[in-house]
């Protein structure tokens, strides 16, 4: 079969970071196409490039074998390709119908005035071609999310109207927030229209993948590294493919892995929130990373947001170095000593404007303050020396932080905690976004704070980089913890194995 | 980029909080929040962040000169004291509004807190309506109503979780209406022959009123750069989220800049009232927009945590010159008024970097 929408050889990097590197996908009529890979091998940039979201820096998408350029999301409408976001870009305070035609509201309009009857019959009709029964006067926000998908889904296919051929959707993790019944009402729905639109799905169940795709195309590293038909191909080989190289101890620098010490810094047991995660019992010792392993909706996030103090617990205990604390506030949560390293770098890691001195000091303002007043003098030799020891790439302490890389960045935010004196560190995928280089030094840095006694909770953007740091790994799943295993030098276990209790 | 007065080794001096200084130096790694936008666009920016800094005095030496080159008289000293002296009431509001402004916040309640202390003070001290003489207690009388108003605002912000916009109207007409109330809409004046003397008595051939707000002024300038709560506010107007994550108590420093506004306020009522000599219901009357206009003329960004107290001297220092140019060159008060309003629009397209800002609202 020929392909009616294709990628060709399109790279896309930012800042320097490639994300894409000559990648070439091809969409067939009337196929679902499986896109698999880990969070950052580029499955999601690939996707705004096709929706027309992102413009490569080099390569080609070509729509029947003619050159396709898409300047941005309606040139992509116009040709017929549609995405449903992963976030959903509905706007909850507008009605159904108002969604599903939002911005194409002019086909209804006279002399300016919408008339909304119109628009209403139009919309219902959109719900009735996916078999959905929803008032569409409903105030968005009433939906349930899964009747929100479905939504999004018939807001892509007015695209149909628009256009003579046939169309692709893309799905940006459509399943990731769905129940199992939702899951199966969409796939049915999926299949239903497959006569009228060829779609890309994208998700990180590979099961799920499978079961709807009729090929599969994995990504790693900001490249297509596989491509098979559905049929023929495993879910473990999958998974294989996806995590590609085995562990490379040298990268995680396993050989500075030294056995914790017997203190312990933190302990849960029966810990738990409300309907989202319960029963969990871990034990954090000095010197020792534990991380936990498990997909979107296992609840590890929800783990450590819990004791950074963002989600107050609902159940179970905790306690920090042997004493029962409860920690209902991010406040709370730093004078325990733990501090959290957040993912979002620029939103929740650093004032980006302010200097890294400045930076340095926000846990921890007292350690500058002589007679009631910052002592700037003591603030900037401070800054220096962390500079200093954790190779923080800066000419001086007083530049601000966004004239940083990521790397060094990241720096900074651990730097602020070893000097607020915090013993627990939480590091929610301490190297989103960050290149390969980057990464390594701040593995470098988690071998350290390790050596000097800090217990590490982990949770990771890819698996090998939680066993290659790890000491211990829990793995959850649907809010439960579902096994532990060993990460000591010289005993990591296996992805696959890993894998078995996560999906 | 607003640039700041940041002390280091002991010394006072002026420094930019950004990129610029570092051009001589080593090139750094291209920043990662402009992942998303072209190389072009982030380089272009920085080069005009340099500019913004500077902006402010700039416009400042440009006005003077123009205004001096039409009327020599400007430069006179006589009417640089005179410059001084009307400066110093809103110098010392605009000091409470920064720091709100600072935090990402606006604080509309500055006339109604003005009224409140006028008021207090005229009828706590020596007046012409009833037989109180309290004299310098009035005065601290007149601070302390007027800065548990600023801490009431804080408190209904984030106890009622209010945004500060609505909760100091709120204040605002609170404050305005109590004042009219113990008034009886009648103008009060102030007797008291030392009190008056701090808008009439002279040292050093300034009012004293210039030194009070000099003195504010310094006082602002140690909460902002030398004390934790300023730390703070900087902190939460950069990045509530990090601010939050770090420990520190948003509801806290809320509560506290409100009341550290209200303080400013308060002592500008008893300026006010001390200058004219009464107290009525009006005496609040065109400074918040006085005191906004200078804030953010100054530089200081409105969505928080850059500029700060010194972008807010030279912000007072351009609006207090440019009414008093317009006064010398005998523009007509209603063409004055477009004036600031024009000003206060130019101020903010070019102090804000709209680059970084996605949605306007």
């Amino acid at each position: 079969m020929t392909a009616m929408l294709a990628a060709v050889q399109i790279s896309k990097s930012f800042v320097g970071v490639p994300a894409l590197s000559n990648v070439d996908v091809e969409v067939r009529p009337s196929e679902v196409v499986g896109l698999i890979g880990e969070n950052g091998a580029g499955k999601s940039t690939l996707m705004r490039v096709l929706a027309g979201t992102h413009r490569p820096d080099s390569g080609s998408l070509t729509l029947d074998a003619k050159p396709l350029r898409l300047r941005n999301a309606r040139d992509a409408a116009v040709h017929g390709i549609g995405m449903v976001f992963q976030e959903q870009s509905l706007l909850l305070n507008l009605s159904v119908a108002e969604n599903v035609y939002f911005g194409q509201e002019a086909q209804f309009a006279r002399f300016g005035i919408v008339n909304w009857r119109r628009m209403n019959l139009a919309a219902r009709r959109q719900l009735e071609k996916i078999g959905v029964d929803i008032d569409v006067t409903t105030r968005t926000s009433e939906l349930t999310f899964a009747a929100r998908q479905m939504v999004e889904l018939a807001k892509a296919l007015t695209l149909e109207e628009s256009t003579q051929r046939q169309l692709v959707i893309l799905l940006d993790e459509p399943t990731s927030m769905l129940g199992q019944a939702d899951i199966e009402t969409l796939f049915a729905r999926v299949r239903a229209l497959k006569a009228r639109a060829s779609f890309v799905f994208v998700s990180h169940r590979l099961e799920e993948v499978l079961k709807i795709s009729d090929r599969v195309y994995v990504m790693k590293d900001g490249r297509v590294v596989a491509e098979h038909a559905a049929d023929a191909v495993t879910a473990p080989r999958l998974h294989e493919i996806m995590v590609g190289r085995g562990l490379q101890s040298e990268y995680y620098k396993e050989m500075k892995q030294e056995p914790p010490g017997a203190e312990v810094l933190l302990e849960t047991s029966n810990l738990g929130v409300a309907r989202i995660f319960r029963n969990v019992d871990l034990k954090l010792h000095a010197g020792e990373v534990v991380g936990i392993a498990g997909v979107v909706g296992s609840g590890r996030e929800e783990v450590t947001r819990c004791v950074g103090g963002f989600l107050p617990q609902t159940n179970g205990m905790l306690s920090v170095a042997g004493v029962p604390t409860r920690i209902v506030s991010p406040g709370q949560a730093v004078k325990a000593g733990i501090g959290y390293v957040p993912r979002e770098r620029r939103i929740e890691g650093l004032v980006m404007f302010l200097s890294i001195a400045i930076n340095i000091t926000l846990a921890n303002l007292d350690c500058v303050m002589s007679h009631g007043v910052i002592d700037y003098r003591r603030e900037r030799n401070l800054a220096v020396d962390w500079i200093r020891r954790l190779r923080i790439k800066a000419p001086s302490p007083d530049i601000a932080c966004r004239n940083l890389s990521g790397g060094n960045q990241q720096k900074v935010v651990l730097a602020r905690w070893m000097n607020a004196g915090s013993r627990i560190l939480v590091l929610d995928h301490p190297t989103r976004g960050l290149d390969v280089g980057a990464k390594e030094e701040v593995y470098e840095l988690v071998r350290e704070l390790s050596a000097q006694g800090k217990g590490i909770l982990l949770i990771s953007d890819t698996l090998e980089e939680t066993i290659g740091l790890a000491h211990t790994v829990l793995v959850m799943r649907d809010g439960e913890i579902t096994a532990r295993f060993d990460a000591s030098r010289g005993r990591k276990p296996d992805q696959v194995e890993l894998l078995r209790h996560m999906v | 980029m607003a640039y700041a007065l940041f002390p280091m080794n002991g010394r006072v001096r002026l420094m930019t909080f950004n990129a610029n200084r570092v051009d001589s130096r080593p090139p750094l790694k291209p920043p990662s929040d402009i992942a998303s936008r072209p190389r072009g666009v982030a380089l272009s920016s920085m080069a005009s962040h340099r500019w913004r800094a500077l902006a402010p005095l700039f416009v400042l030496v440009v006005l003077a000169a123009l205004i001096s080159v039409a009327n020599p008289n400007f430069l006179e000293v006589r009417n640089l004291i005179r410059i001084a002296n009307s400066a110093s009431v809103p110098l010392t509001l605009a000091m409470g509004t920064t720091f709100i402004i600072l935090l990402g916040s606006i604080d509309l309640s500055v006339e109604g807190a003005v009224s409140l202390s006028a008021m207090v003070l005229v009828l706590l001290a020596a007046n012409n309506l009833n037989d109180n003489n309290y004299g310098w207690a009035a005065v601290a009388a007149a601070v302390a109503a007027s800065t548990v108003m600023g801490l009431a605002s804080g408190v209904i912000q984030t106890m009622l979780r209010i945004p500060s916009f609505m909760a100091t109207l709120g204040t605002w007409f609170i404050g305005l209406g109590f004042s009219v109330f113990m008034l009886g809409g009648s103008a009060v004046r102030l007797v008291d022959p030392a009190l008056r003397g701090l808008a009439l008595s002279r040292f050093l051939g300034l009012p004293f009123a210039v030194w009070i707000a000099a003195a504010a002024f310094a006082f602002a300038v140690v909460i902002q750069y030398y004390t934790r709560v300023g730390r703070h506010i900087v902190a939460v107007g950069g990045g509530e989220d990090v601010a939050e994550l770090s420990g520190i108590n948003l509801v806290r420093v809320r509560i506290a800049a409100f009341g550290l506004a209200g303080f400013f306020y308060g002592i500008a009522g008893v300026l006010a009232a001390a200058q004219l000599g009464q107290s009525d219901a009006v005496i609040g009357d065109g400074r918040m927009f006085a005191a906004v206009t200078a804030v953010v003329v100054g530089g200081t960004s409105l969505t928080g945590g850059e500029g700060g107290v010194v972008n807010t001297l030279i912000g007072v220092i351009i609006v207090t010159v440019l009414s008093n140019g317009m006064i010398l060159l005998g523009i007509s008060p209603y063409v004055q008024q477009t004036a600031q309003g024009l000003m206060i629009i130019a101020a903010v397209a070019l102090t804000l970097d709209r680059t970084r800002l996605k949605i306007v609202k």
